[in-house]
């Protein structure tokens, strides 16, 4: 009987090894899988278990962790939470988080690569992993006067350091309250959420990068502009067709001013003075004339369709990819099927700023460990594109500061200082009042700011509205923010 | 028949008792870290929870120095160092749930202990009970059968395997499983010759006669029996594998595992087309992350990500939430382990049982007469087959039944049987490492 009691021992052997292999198969192989699944609990309280660390602006905390007396052991609180809801998103329980929350997870919640040898530490030590502080370059005073300025209007405002790129301020309204979808209450968390789903308003979406994109009207004329010049054909003081309504061909529609009336006499105008008074016949015409795939290529070198992340991922700005001429016409003044972010905007203005130099715009000012001493990460002003060259860009400012000072964009006057602007009026189509646009950098001769402000809808005033009345004011308000520091 | 020349002469108490402070040591040192991570502090009930069990394993060395001197030296300590680490995590557990499960497990170890001890002072030539075949057999199927029974049978998750007296809950077959082993091995060592022998060849297999089918079929319908009546896939498995093991090492025909695979395999194909509630078990071990499983399959996917959870090395003893799965401290206390422990602690764990799982088999081998043989062959490898259904229902090799892993997950019924079962294959160790009176050979 022992020959079959030594197979016996094998097929022993054998059932012990399936199980050696299916345990390793769930706690090996297939655990990254099963613990990043939606319905883990357990993840979640792993993951929530955990001295998160906050997200910081100017040293103090707009979203930080704090110790409760429930299974998640702390609770995320939010603080001037509307303000920076665009900027910090949430964490959630229930659902993904957003927004910084979401982009730098890994920092914050202390599992980031860059953080691998402070947990080797802490597995010896047994010390619970903590989280990384994520410190913001949103300075809080311009973000408190970009919030204000925009009252209870919905829209965008963004501004950068056109030098480093720096996010001054974000912010997208309406805001929403992210404590209301960081609590331990699923039933209320669900509410909540479905409750900010289903307003009209989407107060969810953060208008200034990744909302739905806006037609720029008139602000993009500063991309037009710029390929003209770059081309070499156009000065600022090239005469250009101005007409009352330009005929545009292979159609019988035509192009027509916002104004009545040509743009300068026997229907010719400057390059400067078409921008200074945002004179749609002649950027059509000079459309039609160097094309929509110079147009094209520029809007691309300040960053049109490429993807980009703050870290918060930036929706690309478009501009259309084959164009009839009537359509590049229309294109030309930022119309027909150009959209935009509204930080897309704030990086032309800022790139005209800085010479002609893109700056990567960043949302990260460091990354401290726990302990608030070792910097994991300091993020360096990077170089995004060249996007025109230092005499163009010269050209562009004069052209831009002409607006301000004489043009439509009156509003964002700042005595004592040169401001550099652009304003749009962007149509929407029958029966909705116009998206009201500024983009603007100040000051001309050494730029410590670059905006971009969206008001939608005609903000207060409706269809009266233009960007020169409704956005321009905001922008001052905000630059006179920076400026005063 | 061939007899194996015993050639260990020693009786290696003394390595059994380094062992046994080992997993005293580790058990106890658990214990201890348990009430660190979770309290903060060293529970004051550490001594006489770690007394209790040392004075409990240090008594049945005791009684084997007196009568059993020289029975498996590791066979002891790995029972210890299981059951240990069940109290532990069942402690763990209780910390979590405010409940005091670990108490009674304990206690429940103390009646199993003292079971070994009588069997083992009782009982001093295992060959006596080959007298008890006929009468194990009638016991045996009865206590198989008793939960079928209205009043006193309970339906308890589905599986209708427990009887019940006022608070009392027992899982008869734990019991039963001892006696049919029994059984089998006295039936089988006096039919062995007629089973083995007459019949013809097919294919290569020693086919056997059709009225020699008799007992194998007997065994397939009452395990089909235990599937669709009393609903536990584990059980009939258990008693059915049991069965064809031992008939295979009585018999040495490979034609019988075929045979009873086949029959066994028939039979699951032909219960899971019938009944709703096997199509359900097999859909939760299938898909059990499916919108349309998810809420059966809770306690399955839950045991998942438990051990997901715990990764290479585990969260360590106290650091995890093992107590989000539902009945952790029974059906799930592998996952438990797999989660605190981490696939380390699985693997220290399953080789535990292989090599005590493997010292029954060796002892099986030593044994110098067949009655011994079979019945060490048959406890041991019920003791395999309990680990492989619990433990492949929760990792999903099978689909999930109603067995516990043997000493380490809470009940008393299970304690009970496999002490004794312990207690047995000590006794039977002891006879087939003692000195041969003569040189024996087959």
């Amino acid at each position: 009987m022992n020959a079959p009691l030594r197979r016996l021992a094998v097929v022993v052997a054998l059932l012990f090894a399936s199980l050696l292999i299916s345990s390793t198969y769930v706690q090996y192989v297939s655990a990254p899988s099963l613990n990043a699944r939606t319905d883990n609990r357990r993840t979640q309280f792993k993951e929530f278990g955990r001295d998160r660390g906050p997200i910081l602006v100017d040293g103090r905390p707009i979203a930080q962790s704090v110790e409760v007396d429930d299974p998640y052991t702390y609770q995320r609180k939010y603080t001037s939470a509307q303000m920076y809801s665009a900027v910090t998103g949430f964490y959630s329980i229930v659902y993904k988080p957003t927004g910084m929350e979401g982009a730098t997870n890994d920092l914050l919640n202390g599992t980031a690569d860059q953080l691998f040898y402070r947990r080797l530490s802490d597995l010896f030590t047994g010390r619970e992993p903590q989280g990384a502080s994520v410190e913001l370059t949103i300075d809080p005073k311009v973000q408190k006067a970009a919030w204000d300025a925009l009252g209870n209007q919905k829209g965008a405002v963004v501004a950068l350091d056109p030098k480093t790129g720096a996010i001054l301020a974000m912010v997208s309204k309406p805001g929403y309250d992210p404590n209301a979808l960081a609590g331990h209450d699923v039933a209320k968390v669900t509410k909540a959420w479905n409750g900010l789903l289903d307003d009209p308003d989407r107060p969810l979406d953060n208008r200034a990068i990744a909302g739905r994109l806006y037609p720029p009207g008139s602000v993009f004329k500063v991309v037009t502009a710029a390929a003209a010049l770059s081309s070499g054909d156009y000065t600022p003081d090239t005469l250009v067709d101005g007409p009352a309504s330009l005929d545009l061909p292979q159609t019988s529609a035509s192009l027509p001013n916002d104004f009545s009336g040509a743009c300068g006499p026997n229907d010719k105008v400057s390059l400067l003075d078409a921008l200074r008074i945002s004179c749609n016949t002649a950027f059509g015409s000079i459309g039609l004339d160097i094309g929509d795939d110079a147009i094209r290529a520029q809007a691309e070198k300040f960053g049109f369709g490429k993807a980009l992340d703050v870290p918060l991922t930036v929706t690309p700005s478009i501009f259309p990819s084959d164009p009839n001429p009537p359509q590049t016409a229309q294109s030309a003044i930022g119309q027909f099927d150009v959209r935009v972010s509204p930080l897309q905007i704030a990086m032309v203005s800022a790139g005209v700023a800085n010479g002609g130099v893109v700056m990567r715009p960043q949302l990260v000012k460091d990354v401290l460990s726990a302990n608030g001493v070792d910097v994991i990460q300091r993020p360096q002003p990077e170089r995004f594109s060249d996007a025109v060259s230092g005499q163009v860009a010269a050209d562009l400012t004069r052209m831009m500061v002409a607006v301000v000072d004489n043009g439509t964009g009156k509003r964002a006057q700042i005595p004592g200082v040169q401001v550099a602007g652009k304003t749009g009026t962007a149509q929407q189509g029958e029966g909705r009042p116009p998206n009201a646009w500024f983009t603007a950098f100040a000051p001309a001769d050494d730029p410590k700011v670059a905006i971009a402000v969206v008001v939608e809808d005609g903000g207060a005033l409706g269809d009266a509205a233009s960007g020169g009345r409704v956005a321009a004011p905001i922008a001052k308000q905000v630059i006179e923010a920076v400026l005063n520091r | 028949m061939a007899v194996v020349t015993a050639v260990e002469t020693r009786p290696r108490r003394n390595v059994e008792l380094v062992l046994l402070v080992v997993s005293l040591g580790i058990a106890v040192g658990a214990y201890v870290l348990v009430g660190i991570a979770a309290e903060g502090r060293v529970e004051a009930n550490w001594t006489w929870v770690g007394g209790g069990l040392a004075v409990l394993v240090l008594g049945v060395h005791a009684v084997l120095r007196v009568v059993a001197p020289y029975a498996d030296p590791v066979i002891l300590p790995i029972t210890t160092a299981i059951n240990g680490l069940g109290l532990v995590v069942i402690h763990r557990l209780d910390i979590a749930e405010e409940t005091n499960l670990a108490t009674r497990q304990l206690l429940w170890t103390a009646i199993g202990v003292g079971a070994a001890v009588a069997v083992l002072w009782l009982v001093r030539d295992h060959r006596i009970l080959a007298r008890y075949t006929w009468t194990a057999a009638l016991l045996g199927f009865g206590l198989l059968l008793l939960p079928l029974l209205p009043f006193i049978g309970r339906n308890i998750r589905g599986a209708r395997i427990w009887i019940g007296l006022g608070p009392l809950s027992f899982q008869p077959g734990e019991i039963a499983k001892i006696l049919l082993a029994l059984f089998f091995a006295g039936y089988l060592v006096t039919a062995r010759d007629s089973l083995a022998l007459v019949g013809r060849r097919f294919l290569g297999l020693q086919l056997p006669r059709a009225r020699d089918l008799g007992p194998i079929l007997v065994a397939w319908v009452l395990s089909l029996g235990v599937l669709v009546f009393e609903r536990d896939l584990g059980t009939s498995l258990l008693f059915f594998g049991l069965f064809v093991a031992v008939l295979y090492v009585a018999t040495e025909r490979t034609s019988w595992i075929v045979i009873g695979m086949s029959l066994f395999v028939a039979g699951a194909v032909l219960a899971w087309r019938i009944f709703s509630h096997v199509q359900r078990r097999v859909d939760i071990w299938l898909h059990p992350f499916e919108p349309g499983t998810f809420e059966n399959a809770f306690q399955v996917v839950q045991g998942l990500y438990g051990m997901a959870s715990g990764g290479l090395l585990g969260t360590g003893l106290g650091e995890g939430r093992p107590d989000i799965i539902p009945f952790a401290e029974s059906d799930f206390i592998f996952t438990a382990i797999g989660e605190e422990l981490g696939l380390t602690g699985i693997f220290a764990l399953l080789l535990l049982y292989l090599i005590l799982v493997e010292r029954g088999l060796r002892t099986a081998i030593g044994a110098r007469d067949g009655f011994g043989k079979l019945l060490a062959a048959g406890l041991s490898f019920t003791i395999a087959l309990q680990c492989f259904v619990v433990a492949g229902g929760v990792t999903r090799v099978i689909p999930l039944t109603g067995l516990v892993m043997p000493f380490l997950a809470y009940g008393g019924s299970s304690l009970l049987s496999n002490w004794i079962v312990v207690a047995i294959l000590l006794r039977i160790s002891d006879a087939a490492r003692r000195p041969a009176p003569a040189e024996v050979t087959g």
